[in-house]
């Protein structure tokens, strides 16, 4: 097996134990390059029809394009999409830096979707190569009520076995794509030939790494005007994939105070 | 400080298409022995730092007052920084001449042992890190143990902070000597044992001069020799089931080969069960243009196949090759690691986990036992937290295994512990194939009813309650028949928010005045009660041969009617349960007071609570009356005991409570078959 085949296979795999395991469980859908993978990887596990809603937390500050793409795509692929809005800035905890604070809007809005819809899993398109909390991770990931992540007290999870009985009021984020790097999503994306948001190509020198709301995501200075070129210039990029992420780099902790209060 | 230049240039483009062998491997060692140090070092040497990085790991550092860490790179938490330790496992890849590798950092405190074995399981290798001035520590031994308990079997030695004892070289060898004792003696083989400093760079990717001594392999060119992992593909099939979809008029079985290969038109059989079926097709999506769809499948691939006749398949079943199948197994024997607070006994009951099955178990027997840490470990006859040792599991239900010599994949178990992972091991042995239904330990079970009963006897009712959902695994049913007892059991349960099945047995003859207090009771509790049917075509032949009311005319009728209506849906209202609440009281009649607080089932295999035995109707009458609990109006009419309406009557004061059922029979044959006895017999009349 190939290094996608078996990335894959194991994707396949988590996605079939989190359904066979939980009993209300939805996608997150961000319309980014990731979830679009793991929508697709859905699609392959259950034989083309994604059996659970796609949930897309709507900070209301994307950019066109993505709407323009989740309107396509979710009758396209024929998706139960559920679009959850967040409340207004006001609502969030003013202690946290401006981008922070306007990222963790979406935590704000994940929540009221969890309230509203009881799910006990949400499958999250977050990788272990983005970022040095999110290499933490469990494939099956506790969050307590409030959506809390308690990083001092994982659970051990080994050989494929997945702790999968949140108690009430908790619920677990699944990851099936953890393990997978950015130069894998897009060589699988090439290969599968699986849509993406136009604005991950370089147009006028410039393209986007990483979507995210638009008034706290940068482009980066690029020439990759096609997925071939992309990989190739990861192959030699020496800078990290969530550098235009305004939220990560305003101070130290946070990124992580925003994951443990239940942000991706 | 000063930083060296990376040593190791980027890899040119030119090979980076062709598939590179990737490795994964792990650092494992002791507290503070140098492992998330040895990784930021490995990282930086290679050149694989992404931009500005070095700049944060400064400021970090500089924040907390401390020389520069290698560590913090994947010390991420605010709390590891701080305390200078790790607490969970990360990973972070790079790239050698050779080799894509996954760098798995585990922690070396004890308290985090189960995020190194989370770390650690995912591993084809590891490097072993010992700290040269310190020499081999507990974490050391234990971690090595484990290595060999999770199947690393590559692993490669550094002896790091050389500088610290001056880059002797006879403390290198003294060091050396130690481990490599200790591992061989666990019968692991070692790679290289390397003299390095992860915090100035020696050994780490280049031979410097100061341990000019030295002329063996770096770390770097160490990782270059460690061997991906072997495919399963050459073993015998082993397909555990994950789901079973149905797609159109398509049965797909859907799971992820553990071993082997499958075929279109491969004969497989089914465990449990040993059901057998020829493959019919392999599924796949999206349908391939132009291409024909896949005729085979191997070890790593999730896939969907179709059978060519109906058989009942389900998650947690395992497909086998008919010509090497694997056995279904009641008992194993195996190697374990215990993770929990509290200790693994003989008697101690938890969830086993094979592939995608799973089935309850329960300790028989604790052959050996020992702390991995020690240099002389003493055997026990408990398993604590951390430590290792091999057991002897008795299963509820059959699971499919091979013992870990012959499959790794199916060898492996895991046990969970109050709904969380405690724990896995390894499967040594397994005994001959036996009957598809197994009873649960009987003995285990009376101790623990034993056990309850005395514990219990000082409790409320509702911390009883409290407590017996605490001690049972598993599933609890709370059987009602809307007495009086019963409501405040009811009420007990609701309010407590324990997650408890309610279930009603309609036997269809109850009083109106039952059929309106359950109507009230789920308004009031805005819950559900389920009602559980006798079965319509036992019903109808109980009726034609004894006719409508036949249970007058004799107690044989009787019993024949309630065993329809009463004792068989009840058996499958406890299907599967381990636990089940009654409202029995000692007061209700002679033999009840004979009673316990909590008894072994273990005709059904499970422990009864009967929360309220002890106490008198007066008590719970005031109880009812403080929580303004909804009651059957008949109680207030004389009916104390309420049963089905032609089966009961008013009694006179004086008279005992349960006279008024079945008042035509003696008072000493009163029962109505629902309440077995330890023994599992029905109780003599
Ligand atoms: N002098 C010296 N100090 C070192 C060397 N390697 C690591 N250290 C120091 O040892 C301390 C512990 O290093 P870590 O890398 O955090 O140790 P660890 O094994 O990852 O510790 P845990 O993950 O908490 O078990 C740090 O202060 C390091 O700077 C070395 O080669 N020489
Ligand atoms: S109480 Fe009477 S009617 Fe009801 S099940 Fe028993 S015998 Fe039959
Ligand atoms: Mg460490």
């Amino acid at each position: 097996m190939t290094r996608l085949d078996d990335l894959e296979s194991q994707s396949i795999f988590v996605l079939r134990e989190a359904y066979a395991r939980l009993k209300n469980i939805a996608l997150l859908w961000s319309l980014g390059k990731d979830s679009n993978v793991m929508i697709w990887l859905a699609r392959k596990a259950f034989f083309g029809r994604v059996p659970f809603p796609a949930l897309h937390v709507d900070t209301g500050k994307k950019f066109p394009e993505m709407y323009a793409f989740r309107e396509r795509y979710a009758k396209e692929w024929n998706l139960d999409l559920q679009v959850e809005p967040c409340p207004p800035i006001e609502t969030v905890d003013p202690t946290l830096p401006p981008a922070a604070r306007s990222a963790a809007r979406k935590t704000e809005g994940l929540k009221a979707a969890l309230a509203k819809h009881g799910f006990d899993g949400l499958i999250a398109g977050i990788r272990r190569d983005e970022e040095a909390t999110r290499a933490k991770e469990r494939v099956f990931s506790l969050r307590g009520a409030e959506g809390i992540w308690d990083v001092r007290d994982q659970a051990p999870e080994f050989w494929n076995h997945f702790n999968a009985s949140p108690p009430p009021g908790a619920h677990l984020r699944i990851h099936p794509i953890l393990q997978w790097t950015e130069a894998d999503i897009w060589a699988y994306t090439q290969r599968e030939a699986i849509p993406i948001i136009p604005l991950y190509l370089s147009r006028d020198g410039k393209r986007y790494r990483s979507l995210g709301d638009m008034d706290i995501t940068h482009p980066i200075p690029s020439q990759a005007a096609t997925v071939a070129e992309i990989l190739t210039e990861l192959r030699t990029t020496k800078v990290s994939e969530r550098a235009g992420r305004a939220m990560d780099h305003e101070s130290e902790d946070a990124f992580e105070r925003l994951r443990v209060a239940g942000y991706l | 400080m000063a930083l060296p230049e990376p040593q190791i240039a980027e890899q040119a483009d030119a090979n980076a298409a062709r598939p590179r062998a990737q490795v994964r491997i792990v650092i494992v060692g002791h507290v503070d022995h140098g492992k998330s140090t040895l990784i930021g070092r490995l990282l930086h040497e290679t050149g694989s730092l992404p931009e500005g990085k070095l700049e944060m790991l400064k400021a970090v550092s500089a924040r907390r007052d401390v020389a520069f860490e290698w560590s913090f790179l994947l010390d991420a938490l605010q709390t590891e920084r701080n305390q200078g330790i790790t607490i969970d496992t990360s990973q972070i890849r790079f790239r050698t001449k050779d080799r894509d590798v996954l760098l798995i950092d585990a922690p070396g405190h004890a308290e985090f042992l189960r995020n190194m074995i989370t770390g650690a399981a995912q591993a084809d290798a590891a490097i072993l890190i010992v700290d040269a001035a310190e020499g081999v520590r507990n974490q050391t031994r234990r971690h090595g143990y484990l290595l060999h308990l999770l199947g690393v079997r590559q692993v490669a030695v550094v002896i790091n902070k050389i500088d610290k004892v001056g880059y002797d070289a006879a403390r290198f060898q003294s060091v050396r000597a130690e481990i490599e004792t200790y591992l061989t003696g666990l019968g692991l083989s070692i790679g290289a044992v390397i003299p390095i400093s992860a915090r100035d760079g020696d050994g780490v990717a280049k031979r410097t001069d100061k341990i000019g001594w030295y002329d063996g392999p770096t770390v770097l060119e160490a990782i270059d020799g460690l061997e991906p992992p072997p495919v399963a593909a050459d073993l015998p099939l082993r397909l555990p089931v994950q789901a079973v979809y149905r797609i159109g008029d398509e049965r797909i079985v859907a799971g992820r080969i553990e071993s082997g290969r499958v075929r279109i038109g491969d004969d497989i059989v089914v465990m449990p069960g040993a059901k057998q079926a020829r493959v019919k097709t392999i599924e796949s999506w999206p349908a391939l243009v132009g291409a024909p769809p896949p005729s085979e499948a191997g070890a790593g691939q999730s896939i969907g196949i179709t059978l060519d006749r109906e058989l009942y398949v389900d998650r947690g079943h395992l497909i086998s090759a008919t010509a090497e199948p694997v056995s279904s197994v009641e008992s194993l024997r195996a190697r374990v690691f215990w993770l929990h607070r509290a200790a693994l006994e003989v008697g101690t009951r938890l969830v086993v986990r094979i592939g995608t099955a799973e089935a309850r178990g329960v300790i028989k027997a604790i052959e050996s036992a020992i702390d991995p840490g020690e240099v002389t470990a003493a055997p026990g006859l408990s398993i604590p937290q951390n430590h290792v040792g091999e057991v002897e599991i008795a299963l509820a239900q059959p699971l499919a295994t091979d013992p870990h010599e012959a499959n790794a994949g199916m060898g492996r178990i895991v046990l969970e512990y109050g709904g969380r992972i405690a724990g896995g091991g390894l499967v040594l042995s397994v005994e001959a194939e036996l009957a598809p239904h197994i009873p649960r330990d009987l003995v285990a079970l009376a101790e623990d009813a034993a056990r309850l009963n005395l514990q219990f006897r000082a409790l409320s009712a509702a911390d009883r309650i409290e407590r017996f959902c605490a001690e049972v695994e598993g599933r609890i049913v709370f059987t009602t028949s809307f007495g009086i007892e019963d409501q405040l059991i009811a009420h007990l349960l609701w309010t407590s928010g324990a997650e408890i099945e309610i279930a009603a047995i309609d036997t269809g003859r109850f009083f109106p005045e039952v059929y309106a207090l359950w109507a009230e009771t789920e308004r009031r509790y805005g819950k559900r009660i389920r009602a559980i049917y006798p079965r319509q075509d036992s019903l109808s032949r109980l009726v034609e041969s004894q006719g409508i009311d036949g249970f007058y005319d004799s107690r044989a009728a009787r019993l024949a009617c309630c065993h329809v209506r009463k004792v068989e849906p009840l058996s499958r209202a406890l299907d599967g349960a381990h636990g089940w609440i009654t409202g029995l009281r000692a007061g209700q009649s002679d033999h009840r007071r004979t009673l316990d607080l909590v008894a072994a089932d273990t005709g059904r295999g499970l422990l009864k609570l009967n929360p309220l035995l002890d106490l008198g109707r007066a008590e719970i009458e005031a109880m009812v009356r403080t929580a303004v609990i909804p009651i059957n109006p008949l109680h207030a009419k004389g009916f104390p005991s309420i049963g089905c309406a032609p089966c009961t009557r008013a009694i006179e004061p004086g008279e005992p409570e349960r006279a008024g059922r079945w008042w035509w029979e003696n008072e000493d044959k009163k029962e109505c078959g629902l309440h077995l006895t330890a023994q599992g017999a029905r109780r003599k009349f």
